[in-house]
């Protein structure tokens, strides 16, 4: 069976989720509790640490497509940090990069959330 | 001369792990680079997920085979199903930029196949099983 596990903690008013292992079509429903957790309690500065993620599905890709609108009405969004190249892939062959902002590095996203001149999007990575 | 293996699992995603792992290990053998095993192996996964879903609707107890075959520079995988035939032809390359723009949800796995695989061929048709034949070239 896939093993992930996600660990959750916040950082300077930025909700931070560690993803670790298989991000599958079995597993993609404890990112999708995860993050419907984060939005009830109206948290919207999301970052999302792909340090230990092993793979990802087009499964995984979905769950942040079924959030990002919502989030960023409420003025927030997920960036997305730390990638191995073999995940970073994935997202690449979809196009993701043109909607969602990778950083190389954790603190870099959590930066950007207080740093609004530097919008929009573009990719680090 | 290519042999074929086979291993047949429930219509269950819980079981797509066990799926990657054959594959992979088939994959690796034939001399395939981490890389290139990983890409395969998220085709295969790709393939069973659509089946699971699509063709059995989350029913989890049919049967999905995945056989291997190697040989000639040629890796192929064969994923066959009993559940409702599905049209590839229905499902165009999608424009990313714009479905990206508007937030969609799905769809994205056949799209992933046909950007993984050198071949993506499906072979449906009535009264038969439904089959995916996939195909990596090795690349000395």
């Amino acid at each position: 069976m896939s093993d992930f596990k996600i660990a959750q903690r916040e950082k300077d008013a930025v909700s931070v989720l560690e993803l670790k292992g298989y991000l599958d079509a079995h597993t993609a429903s404890k990112l999708e509790e995860a993050l419907k957790t984060l939005l009830s309690n109206g948290r919207y500065h999301i970052v999302v640490n792909c340090r230990e993620l092993s793979y990802i599905s087009s499964a995984g890709l979905g769950v942040f497509m079924e959030f990002i609108e919502d989030v960023r009405k409420h003025d927030g969004d997920i960036k997305l940090t730390n990638m191995s190249p073999k995940v970073y892939n994935v997202f690449d062959l979809l196009g993701f990069p043109l909607l969602y902002e990778i950083f190389k590095d954790e603190q870099e996203a959590i930066v950007r959330f207080f740093d609004r001149k530097k919008m929009p999007p573009s990719t680090t990575l | 001369m290519a042999t074929a293996r086979t291993i047949h699992i429930e219509s269950r995603t819980e079981r797509l792990s066990a799926v990657r792992e054959f594959v992979s290990g088939a994959a690796r053998s034939f001399g395939f680079s981490d890389e290139e095993v990983g890409k395969i192996a998220l085709a295969v996964d790709e393939a069973c997920t659509n089946i699971i879903k699509h063709a059995y609707k989350f029913d989890p107890n049919k049967d999905i085979a995945v056989t291997v075959k190697a040989g000639n520079g040629s890796f192929e995988v064969r994923i066959s199903d009993k559940g409702v035939m599905f049209d590839p032809e229905a499902i165009r390359p999608p424009d990313m930029r714009e479905y990206l723009s508007h937030y969609r949800r799905g769809g994205l796995g056949i799209h992933l196949m046909r950007s993984l695989m050198d071949v993506v061929e499906y072979n449906n048709a009535p009264g038969k099983n439904n089959e995916v034949r996939l195909v990596k070239y090795l690349h000395r």
